[in-house]
């Protein structure tokens, strides 16, 4: 049954509306926006700022709109004296205790504080308020934190709590010295955080930004005594473009590889074709469980973010865990001992740096177990993010950049490894490639499109059909849904591979992606991941390869070094192990 | 001391299954504070781990509320209205006395660990202007000279621990 229908006038246009809708998201749809900063739609609606606030006919106080719920018709005015005197006001305030470095900040013309702040006219701070000075929190290799920027709006503790359950986040003190902080004020890798860097797209100022390992990439790249290699993570190819102003989900791979090149990468790499590697590792993981191998259900390992949250807070369900490395963590196993091997270089010499969707790639390229013959797999992982101002810094034009290809030998990936950048994309490789091994030749499987494990549902369950068997398959993304899940299965619900990715909508939803935070595309919820997640479909149906096992590079890797899935050399250098971590620190 | 721990954890455990059911949190780290005179991390993650709350909550009530204390007191906590009516009748004398006397600023504790100074709002004891509530006790009407000699008579006394703070209105 659908909800009454409501006529409501704002600034004088009619508009029929659900009852219970909020006045901001009548107006928003109506056309008109009104400017919010702590409002996060369906996540944080909370009426803290009071930048929304609107005047109500009849209604003596002004009223913050992301927080009033229409019930009956109403007169709304968005754009009065009363109400533009009172935004200001209220974003002065805000501004008279914010550490306004804008020029040096990394957020510097993607802040929403600043972009409120332009839009309202603010030209004239009247008041002086009380300048906090703490000190800068960077002693993790994933997320800074700068109190001194925070306006205490609550996002990074809605997403944390609401959307990944892992709850970070708590309101510390009171009043003037209220900070939104980890218990204790700790360091955020002195926490159970599981590093995803939701909190860092969810931030609409620099209170919390993903850490820069732009100087020292830049340094390798002009040392000539280093061979620096790069590889892509699928989910760029659809998400850098956002960087230069393209369309949200806008396709780039060619000016991708182009302009990497052009900043002085030796050699260009897709982590895509490790993708199918890791699905060629994953898969006979899989078939080994189903004969009794080893214990059911699989659970996918290629999410860093999820994976501390298991060793954190389902520490019972470890072995459960592949024991796959992530594919950049394989990929740069691989680079610096076949690679190096098959090309003569010395492996002292290469510096492996991955593009990466993820704050939590930074995290896991960290790990001490991440590394293998005395070498770090990965040397520097840097965010999407990072990779646009790089491409800013060296004055690409990227928009105008001619395609170019990956590099050879490892230049060949398939559409099912493009598919891991969105959720549900590792089961549908997955289940590609295992059908055909099982029944020993290719099938119709790897043609067929998966409908009901894509989508931005938080929780995808499917039966699966690999032949003689069939499979029960389950997919969560965001660690709040995982937690349904992994709680079905500690009560005893019977699945045989669970893929989970720790941020929603997957790696297109990642920590490290555009901050769609611009005035002239600003996104405040998460619906703006399926258009990323679509892209990279969109790469699969047209792509020639569709299934990991038939991937040529693959196949030569596993010819020429390898051996074979799940032999000696993988499990040496592509899987890995975990420790519990505990809940609490 | 490691006797007094442990038994003082099985305090804390019964504190917790009483008020557990009723999501006592504050009732709990209130009962807590009185067995341990504060909340240290240590007794806030064993609170949070025990009720299976996120850490960054249980900090979060305890910051939130004077009444908490995350750093040891003394003996006595010390309170000095610095309402309206003690500030006009020389309450900051009083204060400054104190700080002198005991070599302390506000919020600090005394180096016999024996007082902790805090500055309080209106206790509602105005008649008495200017006040002071030591303990569970209130002292009104001081003038300057009468500090060094009440807390004398807290250093020589033998009397229980009154270290519940701000359980001085009754």
């Amino acid at each position: 049954m659908g909800k009454e229908i409501i006529r409501i006038e704002i600034d004088d246009i009619q508009i029929d509306t659900e009852q219970g809708t909020t006045i901001l998201e009548a107006a928003f749809k109506a056309g008109i926006e009104i400017p919010s900063l702590c409002y996060l739609k369906e996540i944080n609606e909370i009426g803290a700022c009071r930048v929304c606030v609107v005047e109500i006919e009849g209604v003596k106080a002004l009223q913050a709109s992301c927080v009033y719920p229409i019930t009956h018709s109403i007169r709304v005015f968005t754009n009065t004296e009363r109400v533009r005197k009172a935004r200001k006001r209220v974003v002065e305030l805000l501004l008279s205790e914010h550490n306004r470095e804008c020029t040096t900040c990394i957020r510097n013309l993607n802040c929403e504080l600043q972009n409120v702040a332009d839009n309202l006219g603010i030209r004239d701070i009247r008041v002086t308020g009380e300048r906090k000075s703490y000190d800068l929190q960077t002693e993790n290799p994933f997320i800074a934190r700068d109190y001194n920027k925070c306006i205490s709006c609550r996002r990074c503790q809605a997403i944390c709590s609401t959307i990944q359950e892992v709850n970070i986040y708590a309101p510390l003190n009171r009043g003037m010295d209220t900070l939104i902080a980890p218990a204790f004020m700790r360091d955020l890798g002195d926490t159970n955080c599981i590093t995803c860097g939701q909190c860092v797209i969810a931030c609409p100022t620099a209170s919390i930004a993903a850490k820069e390992d732009i100087q020292d990439v830049w340094a390798a790249l002009e040392d000539e005594d280093k061979y620096v290699v790069v590889q892509t993570a699928p989910s760029i190819q659809v998400t850098l473009g956002e960087m230069f102003g393209m369309e949200t989900g806008t396709i780039v791979t060619g000016k991708l590889a182009a302009a990497l090149r052009h900043m002085g990468f030796k050699k260009v790499f897709p982590t895509d074709l490790s993708a199918d590697l890791t699905i060629m590792e994953e898969a006979h993981e899989l078939i080994e469980r189903l004969k009794g191998n080893g214990k059911l259900p699989l659970l996918s390992s290629c999410c860093p973010a999820w994976v501390k949250f298991a060793e954190h807070f389902y520490p019972q369900l470890l072995e459960h865990l592949s024991s796959c490395k992530s594919p950049h963590e394989m990929f740069g196993a691989l680079i610096k001992t076949y690679y190096a091997k098959k090309e003569g270089i010395d492996p002292k010499k290469i510096v492996s740096v991955a593009v990466m969707p993820c704050t939590a790639k930074k995290y896991e390229a960290s790990r001490p177990e991440m590394g293998c013959e005395g070498y770090r797999d990965i040397d520097y992982v840097v965010t999407t993010r990072e990779l646009g101002r790089m491409i800013r810094q060296a004055g690409i034009h990227f928009r105008n950049l001619q395609d170019e290809l990956y590099d050879m030998p490892f230049g060949v990936s398939s559409g099912a490894g493009a598919i891991f950048g969105a959720t549900g994309g590792v089961i549908e490789a997955a289940v590609r490639s295992a059908y055909a091994i099982l029944n020993q030749r290719n099938s119709e499987m790897g043609l067929i499109d998966f409908e009901e494990l894509r989508g931005q549902r938080g929780v995808k369950e499917a039966k699966v059909n690999l032949g003689d068997k069939t499979i029960k398959v389950a997919i969560a993304h965001g660690t709040g849904n995982a937690r349904i899940i992994l709680d079905r299965i500690l009560q005893g619900d019977h699945y045989d591979y669970v893929e989970i990715m720790g941020c929603p909508g997957g790696c297109v939803g990642g920590g490290g992606q555009p901050i769609l935070g611009r005035r002239d595309y600003k996104r405040i919820s998460l619906d703006y991941r399926h258009n990323r997640a679509d892209s990279l479909y969109k790469i699969d149906m047209h792509s020639q390869l569709r299934q990991s096992h038939n991937n040529p590079d693959v196949k030569r890797l596993y010819a020429e070094f390898l051996g074979k899935p799940l032999g000696e050399k993988s499990k040496k250098l592509l899987h890995t192990t975990y420790t519990p971590r505990g809940s609490y620190f | 001391m490691q006797v007094k721990q442990q038994k003082s954890i099985k305090e804390i455990d019964e504190v917790i299954k009483k008020y557990h059911e009723t999501g006592g949190l504050i009732r709990i780290l209130q009962k807590t504070q009185e067995i341990y005179g504060y909340l240290s991390e240590e007794t806030q993650i064993y609170i949070a781990k025990k009720l299976n709350m996120p850490m960054s909550e249980v900090n979060g009530v305890v910051t939130f509320y004077s009444l908490f204390s995350t750093k040891p007191k003394g003996k006595y906590t010390i309170g000095v209205c610095l309402g309206t009516a003690c500030y006009v009748k020389g309450a900051n004398e009083i204060m400054k006395k104190l700080k002198q006397t005991l070599e302390i600023d506000e919020g600090e504790t005394s180096a016999d660990k024996m007082f902790t100074l805090i500055a309080t709002r209106c206790i509602g004891a105005c008649g008495l202007a200017p006040v002071i509530t030591i303990g569970d006790d209130v002292h009104g009407r001081l003038n300057v000279e009468d500090v060094p000699k009440i807390l004398e008579k807290y250093q020589n006394s033998p009397e229980k621990n009154y270290n519940t703070p701000n359980n001085h209105i009754k």
